[in-house]
């Protein structure tokens, strides 16, 4: 059994202050963009949320040429993106997605720049692998605490606005016809999303943030018809791919090509794509299938009902 | 002329004034130098069940936006319940044409009519016996205990309609606004979903405002008619209303009534300069659904 457990975890993972710091630090991380990449999908903004992300190199990038840490330009820049997203025009689906585009466009175009002279003013890439794979190892102190107020910042959004938010992803008109203030309630989702993605491109890179965000809740709505529970499942789903991948990563520092490690992104990107294949076979049952065994259990339940 | 104005100004519920559940007070609606809606009115009761016929492009929709606060009238004004604009929400409850909803979002029949209770709701819902009590209830109510949970994208166009209705019902609105919940049904589940509404505006004393492009179906059980075309509208009781002289004052053009087995046929008259142009055939306007609008409501 302890031999099991020791080829499992490599000796030394529980008690290895930066792998600690990476399961407290990645598991925020997940958790945040686990909820709300599901409200992301619900809402058709995984392409919205695959911008934030893009331009959030921008600011990961430009606050590295500053010299402060990358989570503040990551989510600065991305609330502005999606401020500037709205306002452009994000109440049409086309709309939406011409805005998305122009302002990552423009986004990835100042990254190129910034990593640029980051490269050549340090003459290391050091500034590019951190920006664009993320540093979940190496996260201090002050950078976890302020990625803890923007956890908290994103997760009291979608807790506030769950109902708004379930409901005028269903259908605008019913939630204007209800009360709701449609237009606020997107913008405020927009800003969770980025929040959501700074922290993702904190833990596992900025190019591979939206992977925590899109993967764990597509392979959520495959597994229930509750929506509630679809966030739970995508939440459950993030956390284990991080963790599951931090572990990994530890353990491959004996692994070959280079016995240097492999980087703890790709393991959770893989992780969340095996994820998202897995939901595929569990959900191969057709919807209608389901529907039918839903209503036999209802008629049998009430029978007098039956054919109302 | 004079008799269309005639039928405007006397629609009932005018005079009396407030006891109203929906007062149209001179409405219109200037969009791209058009009128989209000219000097529309009319009054609603409790209970009443009111069908907005007109073909498209009438003004149907522009209207029930006006009603629902969605669109601003340019003239005139719209009173519900005496409720502000702002507090409209509380006192309508709305049924849109369609939702366009994936069969792959995780949202159920009973997770959309509970949110028709409380979804403008800031925070979770806790799971609550009353809460679920009353959604139970209601999808009984319209017949959609069979499907509560089912996804509502996987449902079809009737059952999705019933879903729809209970969302808007479970708030006990005073005013029940629909937008065509009859286009793209079967000739069964209209005639459902017909029974279920007229049966709904009398146990609840709710008021009812139907959209259909077909005058058919609602003529069993409507109590008035708010009749529409090219901007414009004639309400009353069908018998004052759907009259060749009203009619023919509303389209511009003239325009015969045809009473068929207890149905009616709006057509566009032979021999009159206006009205056809090149085809002299004598062309129905309302009993085809597909066909007529281009040729015969003498638009612009």
């Amino acid at each position: 059994m302890n031999a099991i457990l020791r080829a499992v975890f490599e000796p030394g993972f529980f008690t290895s202050a930066p792998v600690r710091g990476a399961l407290l630090a990645g598991g925020m991380a997940a958790l945040v963009s686990g909820i709300v990449g599901t409200f992301a999908v619900l809402r058709g903004q995984s392409y919205a949320g695959h911008a934030l992300a893009d331009i959030s190199v921008t600011g990961g990038s430009a606050s590295y040429l500053v010299g402060i840490t990358p989570l503040w330009g990551f989510a600065g820049v991305g609330v502005v993106a999606a401020a500037a997203m709205d306002l452009i025009g994000v109440q049409r689906r086309r709309g939406r997605d011409l805005a998305t585009g122009i302002v990552r466009g423009a986004g990835l175009g100042l990254a190129a720049l910034f990593l640029y002279w980051g490269t050549a003013s340090t003459s290391t890439t050091g500034a590019t692998v951190t920006v664009l794979f993320g540093s979940i190892f190496t996260i201090t102190g002050s950078t976890a605490a302020v990625a803890a107020v923007f956890a908290a910042a994103a997760l009291g959004i979608v807790v506030v606005l769950y109902r708004p938010l379930l409901l005028s992803s269903a259908s605008p008109d019913l939630a204007f016809a209800r009360g709701v203030r449609v237009r606020a309630t997107g913008a405020l989702c927009l800003v969770a999303i980025a929040l959501a993605v700074s922290l993702s491109a904190l833990t596992i890179g900025a190019i591979l943030s939206t992977a925590l965000l899109v993967g764990p809740a597509a392979a959520a709505l495959r597994l229930t018809s509750r929506p509630g529970l679809a966030v739970l499942w995508s939440a459950v789903l993030g956390l284990a791919a991080t963790w599951l991948g931090v572990l990994l990563a530890y353990d491959s520092y004996y692994w070959p090509p280079v016995h240097q490690g492999w980087p703890v992104s790709f393991f959770v990107v893989a992780l969340v794509l095996l994820f998202y294949l897995l939901s595929q076979f569990a959900a191969l049952r057709p919807p209608g299938v389901r529907r039918e065994a839903a209503s036999a259990r209802l008629t049998a339940a009430r029978p007098d009902e039956a054919g109302a | 002329m004079a008799e269309r104005d005639a039928v405007i100004t006397t629609g009932p519920g005018l005079a009396a004034g407030r006891q109203e559940t929906l007062a149209v007070e001179g409405v219109s609606v200037r969009l791209g130098g058009r009128d989209v809606l000219h000097d529309v009115r009319f009054a609603i009761r409790a209970g009443e069940f009111v069908g907005l016929i007109g073909s498209n492009g009438a003004g149907k929709t522009t209207l029930l936006r006006v009603i629902l606060g969605l669109q601003k009238p340019s003239a005139g004004q719209v009173r519900v319940g005496g409720a502000a604009r702002a507090r409209r929400h509380a006192a309508i409850g709305y049924v849109p044409q369609k939702i366009e909803l994936d069969p792959d979002m995780p949202l159920r029949a009973r997770d959309l009519v509970g949110l028709g209770l409380d979804g403008n709701r800031f925070g979770i819902p806790l799971p609550s016996r009353g809460r679920r009590g009353l959604v139970d209830e209601m999808l009984h109510a319209v017949g959609a205990a069979a499907f509560a949970n089912a996804r509502v994208g996987t449902l079809s166009g009737g059952e999705q309609q019933r879903v729809m209705i209970a969302h808007a019902l479970i708030s006990n609105p005073r005013l029940l606004l629909l937008d065509e919940p009859l286009a793209n049904l079967d000739l069964r589940s209209e005639q459902e979903i017909v029974s279920l509404l007229a049966r709904i505006s009398k146990e609840r004393g709710v008021a009812v405002l139907i959209s259909a492009h077909e005058i058919n179906p609602l003529l069993p059980i409507m109590d008035r008619v708010v009749y529409m075309a090219a901007g414009r509208a004639a309400s009353g009781t069908t018998g004052e209303v759907v009259r060749p002289e009203v009619l023919t004052g509303l389209y511009g053009h003239h325009v015969d009534v045809i009473h068929l087995h207890g149905r009616v046929l709006v057509v566009a008259g032979r021999g009159d300069e206006t009205a056809v142009g090149p085809r002299d055939d004598t062309h129905v306007l309302h009993a085809d659904q597909a066909a007529p609008d281009r040729d015969c409501e003498g638009r612009r």
